[in-house]
């Protein structure tokens, strides 16, 4: 009974949605005498929405707990065996589930709008809302026509199959709800592009309105990948932390788009410059979010093939992209030219600079696009197969983040409208002194110098010591009064620093050892000593698994015990790593096991001394923490009077 | 100079941990860095999307093994890419050949940033230029100092 229940509430939110998405739309055009009513059906219909969907997931996640395999979704990604936490999990570990978590993610955020826009326009609100509507009627159309997670089996089976093991990680319980609160996040910036251009009222207000929602999607999205490589790299046993994997690349690329996004609204909001821009990456952003879920979902990656023999969910969700796309950016250049080009500004100036970024940032996501989609492409044509992978990634994005980085220490030193050279060079003297030093010097410190490590020093003194600086300047000037926008800005940009350091300093400093250890066999890697006490065998509720004993010491004093796992998963073929990892501030020792090599107990054993790793995901959640401090802004609270005192008189 | 009998002591330390370290997989170090070098450059062909260095499948082990084979044979990683491009197609390259059907590919990232930057600076120039022509009126100026006058309240 319960998975019909979800099923009805599905339904019902699709009508929800739909008096969502159509009735405060044509309110808000003030053409029926009738406006006023359906502008007020906005907030209850989001609400409804949102709510139905909350029931119609918690009857999925009911029937998972009470494993219900006569239910098809959950006979295939769930069973008896597997522990409460990951039945839990496993409602979005599937296709369909987490389709019904990207929608209910959906609701969620107009839900959020609904409640948090006492301050906005009554239609404005009405059809930022009316347009998550109709993203929502898209999605749900496809999860009731090509994917039903409710859809029953018949005869029931007795058992169900297992979860993916790879899933079977906290990672999962995690990751996949925070990246979908990102990705699906931008659709509320795409919401408020989209009313705005149907309103033709694309000032300075709707920028300041939509920031806040599109820094707290970019700041799930950027926890969300973070959680997602740092799952990566404890769960695949090979040590790395981004594999520039298509499905990764589908994270990446709203993510990046997203960034250059934040800074555009910023021109936007403070200078009412470059609007049409700001509405195409806010178009772009959420665009690619659903090239996202097209990519993972459709089966295209895979194989092209395989996609074109099961081509019914693919091909609606590419129909939907189209609608999106192709609606948006009619409507954009059916608008976009009403609108005033805002403050002038000298070639040298906080503006151009934002540009610059923006530009580079475009051209990064670009060409991410480019290497994942290209091998599609190919093949679609009948061209022949191809593989992009790591070392183009590497050789395209290197070049044109570098700029980028180097930018970031000079933008926020630069003023609005005109920045004066001479004052900014004098400014970033001591940042420039100090990174060249650290370009030299420092790789040496660690080891040895290369081209790659002096760089990433350089890049990372540079960025850090400029917002040193820049941050000890304002407080001497009286920092009491700074804004927690520019506490937000610095806070990220610090972060980005610390990311830079890890990745340079893994790069080029790791240290990775293949040997074949008996128990009493002793390994030395980066200073530390591993000591193989023992393998033995022990059960798990769903996999038995073999358990190495492994002693960490350095000079003679332990450190810690460290137990890797090879686990073989009843349910499936292939073996699966857990690899026991001592995190500290400055390394991570990494041990995983690999295969035992013969009868008498010697196994393969793969051991990793990964300098400054854990910065990379420490500087992933301090650009997170950045856009939260940013969050807090009062000026996002307050009620928005200069619209209501001034009525028209500044729309240039 | 007090600290250095502790230094030695590291030194020696180490030195005999290292002695009873256990023995690599690999018979000889050197030809295994290259191997790993070159299965970086390569794809798992059985693997969802794993470089052959990362993936533990069978057949991942025999093609590092035979890769391990012609680096000892003295063939160059060229010629050893190039085998392994004859066997499976390009394919197995997880860095594609520049060739006429993946110009675009190689060229793209190039291209989009000199045109992304050529268009930044030619709207900047336009932008500029049509800033330069005297924007308020009177009225206009009179009026934009009254609304600054009262924000500054």
């Amino acid at each position: 009974m319960t998975p019909e229940l979800g099923h009805f509430a599905l339904i019902l939110a699709l009508m929800a949605a739909l008096l969502q998405g159509l009735l405060p739309l044509i309110g808000a055009q003030r053409i029926s005498s009738y406006s006023a009513q359906w502008i007020a059906l906005a907030r209850p219909a989001a609400q409804t929405h949102f709510l139905l969907l909350v029931f119609a997931f918690a009857c999925l996640a009911q029937s998972f707990l009470t494993n219900d395999f006569s239910v098809a979704y959950v006979a295939q990604n769930s069973n008896t065996k597997l522990p409460a936490m990951y039945q839990f999990a496993a409602v979005w570990g599937g296709h369909e589930g987490s389709l019904l978590l990207w929608v209910l993610m959906l609701s969620g955020w107009g839900a959020a709008v609904s409640l948090a826009s006492r301050q906005l326009p009554e239609a404005m609100v009405a059809r930022v809302l009316a347009v998550l509507g109709l993203v929502s009627i898209g999605m749900l159309a496809f999860i009731l026509f090509t994917s039903n997670p409710f859809e029953r089996l018949l005869p029931a089976l007795a058992e169900g199959r297992d979860l993916n093991p790879l899933l079977q990680d906290p990672g999962l319980v995690f990751h996949p709800p925070m990246l979908y609160m990102g990705y699906v996040g931008f659709s509320v910036a795409f919401a408020f592009a989209i009313a705005a251009l149907i309103s033709g009222r694309l000032d300075a207000a709707w920028a300041r309105w939509s920031r806040p929602w599109t820094t707290a999607a970019w700041v799930f999205l950027t926890i969300g990948i973070a959680m997602g490589s740092w799952w990566a790299y404890n769960e695949l046993g090979w040590g790395g932390w981004w594999f520039w994997d298509p499905v990764e690349n589908a994270s990446f690329m709203p993510w990046l788009a997203g960034t250059a996004l934040i800074h555009s609204l910023a021109i936007t909001e403070k200078r009412g410059a470059f609007k049409n821009w700001t509405v195409l990456l806010a178009i772009a952003a959420f665009s690619l979010s659903l090239l996202g879920t097209f990519l993972v979902r459709s089966g295209v990656l895979t194989s092209v093939h395989a996609f074109a023999s099961d081509p019914s969910r693919g091909v609606f969700i590419l129909i939907l992209l189209a609608v999106v796309i192709g609606s948006s950016l009619t409507l954009f250049a059916w608008r976009a030219p009403k609108v005033g080009v805002g403050g002038a500004f000298a070639l040298v100036s906080r503006e151009t600079m934002l540009l610059i970024n923006n530009v580079l940032l475009v051209v990064a996501a670009g060409s991410v696009l480019l290497g994942t989609l290209y091998p599609l492409l190919i093949d679609a044509l009948g061209l022949g197969k191809l593989s992009v992978g790591p070392p183009y990634f590497n050789t395209v994005f290197v070049p044109v983040m570098v700029p980028l980085l180097l930018l970031i220490a000079v933008g926020p030193l630069a003023r609005w409208k005109h920045a004066d050279l001479r004052d900014m060079a004098r400014r970033l003297r001591v940042s420039f002194i100090l990174a060249l030093l650290a370009g030299a010097i420092f790789p040496h410190l660690m080891g040895i110098w290369t081209p790659m490590t002096a760089l990433g020093s350089l890049l990372a003194v540079w960025i850090a010591s400029s917002t040193v600086f820049q941050i000890a300047e304002r407080l001497k000037i009286g920092g009491g009064n700074a804004s927690a926008s520019f506490w937000g800005m610095h806070l990220a940009h610090f972060g980005i620093a610390v990311f830079v350091i890890g990745v340079t300093l893994v790069g080029g400093y790791q240290e990775e050892k293949d040997v074949r250890m008996q128990t009493g066999a002793t390994v030395s890697v980066g200073g530390y000593q591993l000591r193989l006490l023992d393998i033995g065998a022990a059960p798990g509720p769903n996999y038995h698994a073999d358990v190495g004993t492994f002693e960490l010491s350095r000079n003679g004093h332990v450190l810690k015990t460290l137990y890797p796992e090879k686990r073989h998963y009843f349910s499936s073929q292939m073996p699966m790593t857990e690899a026991a990892i001592d995190t500290g501030f400055t390394r991570d020792i990494y041990v995983s096991l690999g295969e035992p090599l013969d009868n008498q107990g010697a196994w393969s054993v793969r051991v990793y001394f990964k300098p400054f790793i854990d910065w990379i995901w420490g500087g992933c959640l301090l650009m997170a923490a950045g856009g939260f401090l940013a969050l807090l802004d009062r000026r996002y609270r307050l009620r928005v009077k200069a619209a209501v005192t001034l009525p028209g008189s500044v729309s240039a | 100079m007090k600290r250095w009998p502790g230094y030695l002591f590291i030194v020696l330390a180490t030195s005999m941990v290292f002695a009873a370290d256990a023995p690599p997989l690999a018979a000889d170090e050197i030809v295994e860095k290259r191997m790993v070098a070159i299965s970086e450059e390569l794809r798992c062909l059985v693997c969802q999307n794993e470089s052959l260095a990362a993936s533990r499948a069978d057949l991942a082990n025999d093609l590092r093994r035979e890769i391990r084979k012609m680096i000892v044979q003295g063939k160059t990683d060229r010629e050893i890419l190039d085998f392994m491009v004859a066997r499976y197609g390009d394919f197995v390259l997880y860095r594609p050949p520049v060739k006429s059907t993946t110009w675009l590919l190689w060229g793209g990232p190039f291209i989009l940033l000199v045109v992304g930057l050529g268009t930044l600076v030619f709207f900047l120039r336009r932008r500029n230029r049509n800033m330069s022509m005297p924007a308020l009126s009177e009225e206009q100026r009179r009026r934009a100092a009254a609304l600054l006058d009262q924000s500054d309240t």
